[in-house]
C-alpha cells in the first residue's frame, strides 16, 4: 500500500515541479510575506513589540487567504483533470485503490504546499527578525504560524479534491474551488459579522459565535494563532473571541478538518465513473 | 475457483443507465492463450463491456470473472492488462518516468521498464517528455504498460488506431506473443481486414447484444454467405463456360459464380470438367467485412 501511494506521490510531485507550481507558489508566498512584513512595520514603536511579532500578525492575515487559495489551485485539477484528459481510467485499472491514489496525490501536493509556505513565511520572518529584532516568543509564533498554515492548506487541498471529484469537468471544478474559497474564507466571516451586529451583544455573541468561528477552518487558524500569543492578539485585535473558547477548540478543528475533507473527497471520488 | 482455461468469463451480463439498456444478456468466454476480436458499431456496447470487465463501472445484472476473481478486485486488476482507446498520459512526465510509475503500481521492479521500452521501440524517446511525442508513440507506450508483469487477461480497445502500417504489424506480433504466453486477449476494433488473420474467434455486438461468437469459417457457415468464384475463360470460350455453369458474365471473358460452402467442391468438380476452356480461377470466401455486415443487419443485397 505504502509503495503504491509513494509511486503516485513521486510522479505527482514531479508533475507539480515541471508545471512550475512549486516555484510559483513559493515565490508568491515569499513575495507577499515580505511585502506585508515591511509595509506593516509601522505599529512597532506604538505597541512596544518587536518587528517579527508584527510581521507574524500580518502574515496570519495573509495566510488565511493565500494558503487556501494555493491549496485549491493545486487540488481542483486532481480528479476532474485526470478524468478529462483520459488518464484516470488507465490508472484505476492497476491494483491501486481510489483511497491510495488520493493519498498519493495528497502527499505530493502537501509537500509542494509545505515547501511554499515554509520558505515564504520563514524568509519573511528572518528578514523581519534581522531588521527589527525577534524574541523567543515571536519565533515560536512564527513556527506556529507555519505549522498551522500547512494544516489549513491540507484542509483546503482535501476540499479541492472533493470539488474535483464532484465536478464533471476541469472548468466546473475550478468554479467550485473558487466558490469554496469565497464561502469559507470571505463570506462566512461576513455572515457572522452580520449576525453579530443583529444580535447586538446577546446570547449568540457570547455562546454560539465563538464556536461557529472555530468550526470554520480559516477562522480556527486565526484563533489558534492569536489565542496562543497575547502579543499577536494585541496586534490583530482578535483576542476577544478566542478567550471565550477552550484552548483545544481551534486546534481540534484544524486537525479534524483535513481528515473530514479527505473522507468527503474519498466518498465523492467513489462515484466517479472514468 | 472456475474452469482454469477460461481466463475471462462473462455470463448474462446486463447494464442499464436509467431507462437505457446498454448491454443485455451478454455471454462471452475467452480462454487462456486465445485471441478474440470484439466487433460492433460505435455505441454497440463494446467499451461498456470492457469497462465492466475492468471493474470501472458496476453491472446491473449477470456475472464476470477475471482469472477467477470479481472484476475490480485487487487480484483481478493484477491479472488484467488494459490499453484504452484514446490512451493518454501526463504530458510533463517522460516515457520512462510514466512507465516506472505503472511498474511500481503493478508491483513490478522498475528494472523491467528499460527492456519494455526497447521492445516497443521507444528506447530513444524514453527520456523526453510525453507532451512532445506523436500519437503513435503514445500508443506504443500504452502497449508497453499493458506488457508489464504477467497478465492473464488483456483488454485492448482499438489498439491500432493512429498507428502506421509497420507499427500495426509490430503490435500484432506483440499480441501474438502475449497469447502464446497464455494471456487471453480481447481486441475491440473496427479494423476488420487486420483482425481477420490475427484472431482465433470473432464476437460481434449489436445494440447491446452479442449477435455472433464463433470462428470466421463457423460464422460464414452460419450466416450462409456465398463464396464467390471468378473464372477467366480462354478467348472465345466465355459463352460456353457461362452456358454450362450459369452465373454472371463479367468483362467479356470472365464468369462469376456464387455458391455456399458445402457446394464448393461440387462446383469445382464441374469447373475442372470444362478442361482448358477455363484459363484461371479465383475463389473469395466471405470476408470478415461481409460477415460483419450480415450480423449487423446491413447486408444490401
Amino acid at each position: 500500500m505504502i509503495r503504491r501511494i509513494l509511486a503516485i506521490a513521486m510522479a505527482e510531485f514531479r508533475i507539480q515541479r515541471r508545471n512550475r507550481w512549486l516555484v510559483s507558489a513559493t515565490s508568491l508566498m515569499t513575495l507577499f510575506a515580505l511585502a506585508l512584513t515591511f509595509a506593516g512595520s509601522a505599529p512597532t514603536g506604538t505597541l512596544g513589540v518587536d518587528l517579527l511579532t508584527v510581521s507574524v500578525a500580518s502574515m496570519t492575515t495573509l495566510a488565511v487567504y493565500l494558503a487556501p487559495f494555493l491549496a485549491l489551485m493545486i487540488a481542483f485539477d486532481a480528479i476532474a483533470g485526470e478524468a478529462e484528459r483520459g488518464t484516470l481510467g488507465l490508472v484505476l485499472t492497476y491494483p491501486l485503490s481510489r483511497g491510495e491514489m488520493l493519498l498519493g496525490k495528497f502527499a505530493a501536493h502537501l509537500s509542494v504546499l509545505s515547501i511554499a509556505i515554509s520558505l515564504g513565511l520563514a524568509s519573511a520572518g528572518v528578514a523581519a527578525a534581522l531588521a527589527g529584532g525577534a524574541g523567543p516568543e515571536s519565533l515560536l509564533a512564527l513556527a506556529r504560524l507555519i505549522v498551522t498554515a500547512i494544516l489549513l492548506g491540507a484542509c483546503f487541498l482535501a476540499l479541492g479534491y472533493a470539488a474535483s471529484a464532484l465536478s464533471n469537468s476541469v472548468a466546473g471544478a475550478a468554479g467550485l474551488a473558487v466558490g469554496l474559497w469565497l464561502v469559507l474564507v470571505v463570506l462566512y466571516d461576513l455572515g457572522l459579522l452580520g449576525a453579530l451586529v443583529f444580535d447586538n451583544g446577546g446570547g449568540f455573541t457570547s455562546h454560539v459565535f465563538p464556536w461557529l468561528l472555530a468550526a470554520n477552518p480559516a477562522d480556527a487558524f486565526r484563533l489558534w494563532n492569536v489565542a496562543d500569543s497575547q502579543q499577536v492578539a494585541l496586534v490583530s485585535g482578535m483576542a476577544g473571541a478566542g478567550a471565550a473558547l477552550p484552548v483545544w477548540a481551534a486546534p481540534l478543528s484544524l486537525f479534524l478538518w483535513p481528515l473530514l475533507a479527505l473522507g468527503l473527497a474519498r466518498a465523492a471520488f467513489a462515484r466517479v465513473e472514468p | 475457483m472456475t474452469d482454469d482455461t477460461r481466463a475471462l468469463a462473462v455470463s448474462a451480463l446486463t447494464k442499464t443507465y436509467g431507462q437505457a439498456e446498454v448491454l443485455c444478456g451478454i455471454d462471452l468466454n475467452v480462454a487462456a492463450g486465445e485471441r478474440v476480436a470484439l466487433l460492433g458499431h460505435n455505441g454497440a456496447g463494446k467499451s461498456t463491456l470492457i469497462k465492466l470487465v475492468l471493474g470501472l463501472i458496476r453491472a446491473t445484472g449477470g456475472t464476470i470473472t477475471v482469472a477467477g476473481h470479481a472484476p475490480g478486485s485487487m487480484a483481478a486488476r493484477r491479472a488484467t492488462a488494459y490499453l484504452p482507446e484514446q490512451v493518454a498520459f501526463h504530458k510533463s512526465l517522460t516515457g520512462r518516468e510514466q512507465l516506472t510509475t505503472f511498474a511500481r503500481l503493478a508491483g513490478e521492479h522498475p528494472k523491467t521498464v528499460s527492456p519494455l521500452l526497447e521492445r516497443v521501440g521507444l528506447a530513444e524517446a524514453a527520456d523526453r517528455r510525453i507532451g512532445t511525442w506523436s500519437k503513435g508513440m503514445r500508443q506504443r507506450l500504452g502497449l508497453a504498460q499493458a506488457l508489464l508483469g504477467r497478465r492473464r487477461v488483456a483488454l485492448l480497445d482499438e489498439p491500432t488506431s493512429g498507428l502506421d502500417p509497420i507499427s500495426r504489424h509490430d503490435l500484432y506480433a506483440v499480441i501474438a506473443e502475449m497469447a502464446a504466453g497464455g494471456t487471453a486477449v480481447l481486441i475491440a476494433s473496427h479494423a476488420l481486414t487486420e483482425l481477420e488473420a490475427r484472431t482465433d474467434r470473432i464476437a460481434i455486438m449489436r445494440k447491446g447484444r452479442l449477435v455472433a461468437d464463433d470462428t470466421l469459417p463457423g460464422l460464414s457457415q452460419q450466416a450462409g454467405l456465398p463464396t464467390r468464384i471468378r473464372l477467366t475463360a480462354r478467348d472465345g470460350a466465355a459463352d460456353r463456360v457461362h452456358a454450362q455453369l450459369g452465373g454472371a458474365r463479367v468483362n467479356g471473358c470472365a464468369v462469376e459464380l456464387c455458391c455456399t460452402a458445402d457446394q464448393k467442391m461440387a462446383q469445382l468438380a464441374r469447373i475442372s470438367g470444362l478442361g482448358d476452356a477455363v484459363r484461371d480461377i479465383e475463389m473469395a470466401p466471405p470476408s470478415l467485412e461481409d460477415i460483419y455486415r450480415h450480423y449487423c443487419g446491413e447486408a444490401r443485397q
